[in-house]
């Protein structure tokens, strides 16, 4: 079985790139943080992807998520980044526990376009909701930390990174676990074939219904990352445009590594703030190529060119294994 | 009465375009088994070419009755053009791989497509309302309707049974059907499937473009107008069943009506009861409405 980085070595890594931080610049340090929150949620893809099912309208919890906590910090007055984000990923997750059972006995693009139906009846209705500030949505107050309130901006932005990081890290570290579960491997069972799982004793559904509530959890964390971020919300964050670049992200990635996750996000920021800064009215273009050509050239996602090596080298082991098999029986 | 009345007729002009445009993205799927994303934007660029050629031939001072026949052509040109370079040049190279993988190429195709938009014509609105008083205005039970909304309805219906009757009573269409069902099967058969795709293809965007095109004078052509174009078609298809040209027909249809009734009763919950019909068609009928169930490998 693959066994990947250390526990350590990974939280350690995230310590490292924390404390990085100190020394970027800050407009780096605010493209990283947005890196990180949509590195979030496109993980949330990857953990759903690896059951075979796609979701296009993940701006469905991303938005619940943002709204939440926005409509909370206002009534409220609770402005702590950490509480906020825990009020994100549980407002994303109570709704994707509702959603889950529902949409797990879907597949395939039937999957993906009910997703994205349900994110757009969202959608649709927050455009609408005066209460909510319809379209143009609303704003919400600075986050604050453990009491600490930043009032230069370097500093608040150096927190915002700092927690975003942290969090993500600390899901990317969770995600690693459950790949190499019981669960993690039987959702990639139930991507190759979900009847023969149901077979096996296993409810496919079930596996589903899990992976899809993760995948919920993470994305109202990310919600509440972009709020802090914009300071701001506004109805945009349910549309279907915002869900695919989420999908786009995982898919350059691919499903394979962890880490390709984050390369990835980062990768679709620098593109999009460098094609913003010298072709503001093609980024789009940019953007689109971009993601042919990594389908058409990178076809298993940016972590197949670290993972391919990893692959190679398992094919002698399990030789061995089977061989060693061969003489106990 | 009247009320009623108006809704129904409302609902069946917007059904008109919708049914259009949702027959092309039903034609692609059941033939290159792709939910293309960026139908929406064959439709933005129909639009566009049409407002360039009213435009075009208003400087010249022509009739814009010679406007109306002129936007039609250019667009039916132009994009049978684009869509069967679009087929033979980029999507022939991702046959045989995931259904979600083709969904992201032609996402990728639709992020293309809207920023040339932009680059040709501009972030501005475009009008071009001349072939939109060609028809004059026409009384009908106590309310007055502009000619050109009522004359879309004897077209999309002509379209939509020339495409019933192409598929289903000519060797051409019986040949597509054949594609439809196994691919395979028609390969050894003698069909040529390559052929069939491109034509498919192009086909399906002339028809987005085209419905762009017959509904370019009623509206302002601006960026987004795209993505949502393409999130009402979608809900038409999986209302009515992938693949499906009756289920095209009724999803367009309901959705009509559903826009419609919802823009004179609660104009607060448009897009929302579309959306809330797709997602509680899909929870009781998964296939959509008129599509049969099909076996699957175990």
């Amino acid at each position: 079985m693959k066994q990947g980085p250390h526990l350590f070595v990974m939280i350690a890594l995230v310590a490292a790139v924390t404390l990085f931080g100190r020394v970027l610049p800050t407009w780096t340090l605010s493209l990283a943080t947005i890196a990180a929150s949509n590195a979030l949620i496109a993980l949330g893809i990857v953990v759903l992807a690896r059951t075979g099912n796609v979701s296009f309208g993940q701006g469905l919890f991303f938005a619940a998520g943002g709204y939440g906590v926005a409509l909370i910090a206002n009534a409220w007055g609770v402005t702590d980044a950490v509480a906020q984000v825990i009020i994100g990923a549980v407002c994303g997750g109570l709704l994707g526990l509702v959603i889950g059972p529902l949409i797990a006995r879907y597949s395939g693009i039937f999957f993906g376009m009910l997703t994205l139906a349900l994110s757009m009846v969202l959608y649709g209705a927050l455009v609408k909701s005066t209460a909510l500030g319809g379209s143009d949505g609303f704003n919400v107050g600075r986050p604050s930390l453990f009491g600490m309130i930043f009032t230069d901006p370097r500093e608040a932005d150096f927190m915002l990174y700092a927690v975003s990081v942290v969090t993500t890290g600390l899901a990317g570290i969770a995600a690693t676990i459950l790949f190499r579960s019981e669960l993690g491997l039987a959702s990639l069972a139930v991507r190759e074939n979900n009847l023969r799982v149901e077979y096996l004793g296993i409810s496919a559904n079930r596996v589903v219904t899990i992976n899809f509530i993760i995948a919920a959890i993470f994305a109202g964390a990310s919600g509440a990352f972009a709020l802090m971020a914009q300071r701001h919300i506004d109805p945009q964050f349910a549309y279907w445009t915002t869900s695919g670049e989420f999908v786009f992200v995982a898919v350059l990635a691919g499903y394979q590594s962890v880490a390709a996750v984050f390369v990835a996000s980062l990768a679709l920021e620098l593109v999009r703030s460098f094609s913003n800064l010298y072709l503001p009215n093609t980024w789009q273009l940019v953007l689109g190529v971009f993601l042919l050509g990594v389908i058409l050239f990178l076809p298993r996602g940016i972590g197949s060119l670290w993972i391919r090596d990893r692959h190679k080298k398992k094919i002698p082991t399990a030789t061995a294994l089977s061989a060693e098999k061969g003489v106990v029986l | 009465m009247n009320f009623f009345l108006t809704i129904v007729l409302d609902g069946l002009i917007q059904a008109c375009w919708l049914f259009i445009v949702a027959l092309g993205l039903t034609l692609v799927f059941g033939v290159l088994k792709i939910l293309n994303i960026a139908h929406g934007s064959f439709y933005a660029l129909g639009a566009y070419i049409a407002a360039t050629a009213v435009t075009l031939v208003a400087a010249h001072g022509l009739p814009p009755s010679l406007g109306f026949v002129a936007m039609l052509v250019s667009v039916a040109l132009i994009a049978s053009a684009v869509g069967f370079l679009l087929e033979r040049g980029l999507l022939k190279m991702f046959y045989g791989r995931d259904e979600v993988v083709l969904l992201l190429v032609t996402y990728a195709v639709f992020l293309i497509l809207e920023d040339v938009t932009k680059l040709i014509w501009g972030v501005n609105p475009i009008y071009a309302t001349q072939p939109y008083e060609l028809f004059g205005n026409v009384e009908f039970a106590g309310l007055y309707y502009v000619g050109y909304d009522l004359v879309l309805i004897p077209i999309s219906a002509a379209i939509g049974f020339a495409i019933w009757f192409g598929l289903n009573r000519t060797i051409t269409g019986k040949i597509v059907l054949a594609v439809i069902h196994n691919e395979e099967m028609s390969v050894s058969m003698g069909v040529r499937v390559n052929r069939v795709y491109a034509v498919a293809f192009a086909f399906g965007v002339l028809l987005a473009s085209l419905a762009g095109a017959l509904t370019a004078p009623k509206i302002s052509m601006q960026p987004g107008l795209s993505s949502d174009v393409i999130i009402l078609s979608f809900a038409i298809v999986v209302i009515g069943g992938l693949g499906s040209v009756e289920g095209a027909a009724v999803g367009a249809v309901l959705v009509g009506l559903a826009r419609a009734a919802s823009v004179h009763l609660m104009p607060q919950a448009e897009l929302f009861m579309i959306y809330l019909i797709m997602a509680a068609v899909l929870m009781f009928r998964p296939e959509g409405l008129f599509k049969r169930e099909t076996a699957r490998r175990i």
